[in-house]
């Protein structure tokens, strides 16, 4: 089931060609606003292009020249199921028909679809669930019941939009989990803010701003890439590439600091003492958030087992806070201590993060 | 804060409902009530009115349903100008209809002439009842029902459509469950307004015991000859209108 998009759409400047190879997971990785939703809806067939053509194996889904369509397969008959940031469950249908709508839709039998359901059910971990009303789950149920409707359908093409945005931190590690489960294999274009979706979930990832594609590779390349800092940027999250030092019990950077944190194995394992440990000299990245690095003057003492000596690049506003540039690290503060420590372009200051709030991960 | 002046303002215009329903109440005659509204003539009309309202409220919403949809999601030109022709019986005099009707389906009328020859002959009929009650109750199911379905909007169709539900399947899982409680309380409303209709009946169907003379036409008639009768039958119409406005709001509240 390979994908192949191309699309021309002047009112929201969006100019894109995407190929999705058979069962690849292409991670759509862009700020708010660079035409992720806008692709995944001209592939669902929700938005025609002004010139365009999207072919799903032979068959061509869309084709418009000039603002004439040539051809056209309304969303119902494309087989491309698309999965939102809100999971949009039927409050008038229990979860277990949620499910079984698409295999309904397809004319199954009650009897099929609903044991069809059960099986996803049981899948996503909720066999208990069925009989609920979608108002009586959580969101991160309610978003697990969304992905098994999605798969339940048999599309040949699964979009996701932002599928843990809107869901608490603490449950989507759960939900990617699932997801990485259930997404192998099959035909998959994510989009995502978050290059963390980018780099458990995706084979390779397309970089979108301004509606274009800015860059495209394999994840583990397009992250570990000196050009990757942009991708790290728009995701607002710190990525340091390094090897795995199992003297330490850390990860050593190129650059020799050493990274302490949460070891995370490919989300295979759910207990941690089901986890491979790393050899030593195993590819790793570190990842944690600006918000979780505090900025001081000279070497922390006490608990933060991560400090490292930088130089500041750049001050930028970042909402509420000041984002300290010190090359691909950064760190987001309040104007008040950017204030109390005076910091300007060429200063020499120390990141410190807690071994707590960065996620290791090989890569 | 509700200003003084207004909540007196307010007790007047409720005065203005409810003292008239008070004043007819107090002139039922109780003693005789039974007798009165169990004659074979009263009989006749009130049976006559609820099967003409069930078919006609039927009627509704088969011609209702699209109707609300399209005006609700459809884009094409004199799309403005259709949502304000179906919306017009709601404006007119009932007799203005009556008259309109006589001209399409009377004898001589546009399609009367074709469908005399064809045996069939609307006007002053059942089936001339049934039409003028669907024309004046028909704009009610309408604007409740294309309300709730702008309220509802399109987020859960996308989704049932990529699933890969025809429209048809989507329009009958998905759109019209989620507006049940607007396509409930619009059913409910053309089926007052049905139960009600006089003018246009009047006009277009004239008044045959047990044929088109419902019951507010019976009441009209009665009015003259028994006075006691109409005000027991009246009083019959003003029930089934609480009862019926009770059943909506109780249901709403409900979902």
């Amino acid at each position: 089931m390979s994908l192949s998009l191309s699309a021309h759409l002047p009112e929201r400047d969006v100019q894109v060609d995407l190929e999705v190879a058979d069962g690849e997971t292409v991670a759509l990785l862009g700020p708010n606003g660079a035409g992720k939703s806008t692709l995944l809806a001209i592939a669902a067939g929700l938005l025609r292009p002004q010139d365009g053509r999207v072919t799903l194996d032979d068959r061509t889904l869309t084709h418009v020249e000039a603002g004439r369509t040539r051809a056209w397969v309304p969303p119902h008959a494309r087989q491309v199921a698309l999965l939102a940031q809100d999971p949009l469950l039927f409050p008038h249908l229990s979860v277990r028909h949620n499910i079984a709508f698409g295999p309904r839709s397809r004319g199954a039998s009650r009897r099929t679809a609903a044991l069809e359901a059960d099986r996803w059910l049981d899948r996503i971990g909720l066999p208990d669930l069925g009989g609920r009303r979608p108002s009586a789950v959580s969101g991160g149920q309610a978003q697990r019941v969304a992905v098994a409707r999605a798969l339940a359908a048999e599309p040949r093409l699964l979009l996701l939009d932002e599928p843990m945005a809107a869901l608490d931190v603490d449950v989507t590690p759960a939900l990617r989990h699932l997801l990485r489960e259930v997404l192998a294999d099959r035909t998959v274009v994510i989009a995502t803010h978050d290059v963390l979706d980018a780099l458990l979930l995706a084979d390779r990832v397309v970089v979108l701003d301004g509606g274009r594609v800015v860059e495209h590779g394999p994840t583990r390349e397009v992250l570990s890439r000196p050009r990757s800092a942009f991708a790290a940027r728009i995701a607002g999250l710190n990525i340091t590439p390094g090897t795995w030092s199992a003297d330490d019990d850390a990860v050593r950077t190129t650059a020799g600091d050493l990274v302490h944190g949460r070891l995370h194995d490919d989300g295979g394992g759910a207990e941690p003492a089901d986890r491979a440990v790393p050899v030593t000299g195993t590819p790793m990245v570190a990842a944690f958030r600006p918000a979780t690095v505090s900025v001081f003057p000279a070497r922390a003492t006490g608990s933060p087992r991560n400090s490292w000596p930088v130089t500041v690049t750049a001050l930028e506003p970042q909402g509420d806070l000041v984002r300290v540039r010190a090359g691909r690290l950064s760190a987001d503060i309040t104007p008040q201590a950017a204030a109390d420590l005076a910091i300007t372009p060429g200063d020499e200051v120390w990141f410190t993060v807690k071994a707590t709030e960065v996620d290791l991960y090989p890569a | 804060m509700i200003p003084r002046w207004v909540a007196a303002v307010a007790a007047v215009g409720a005065l203005l409902v409810v003292l008239p329903l008070a004043a007819m109440a107090a002139r039922v005659n109780w003693a005789d009530f039974w007798t009165l509204i169990t004659s074979e003539s009263s009989v006749a009309a009130l049976l006559l009115s609820l099967r003409t309202s069930a078919v006609s409220t039927l009627l509704c919403l088969v011609v209702g349903v699209p109707l609300a949809l399209v005006l609700a999601r459809a884009r094409f030109a004199g799309i403005d100008l259709l949502r304000s022709l179906v919306l017009v019986p709601l404006v007119l005099p009932p007799v203005v209809g009556g008259i309109a009707l006589l001209y399409t389906f009377g004898r001589r009328g546009l399609l009367g002439e074709s469908l005399e020859l064809a045996g069939i002959q609307i006007a002053f009929s059942t089936a001339a009842v049934v039409l003028a009650q669907t024309f004046v109750a028909l704009p009610f199911l309408v604007i409740s029902l294309e309300g709730a379905i702008r309220t509802a909007g399109t987020r859960y169709d996308v989704v049932a459509a990529t699933l890969g539900a025809r429209p048809t399947t989507v329009l009958f899982r998905v759109t019209l469950p989620l507006v049940w409680p607007g396509l409930l309380s619009g059913t409910v409303l053309s089926f007052a307004r049905c139960l009600g209709e006089f003018g246009a009946t009047i006009t277009f169907a004239g008044s045959l015991q047990g044929v088109t003379r419902t019951l507010p036409l019976e009441i009209y008639l009665q009015r003259e000859t028994d006075p006691d009768a109409a005000v027991a039958l009246s009083f019959v119409l003003v029930a089934v209108a609480v009862l019926v406005i009770g059943l909506t709001r109780r249901s709403r509240s409900a979902l």
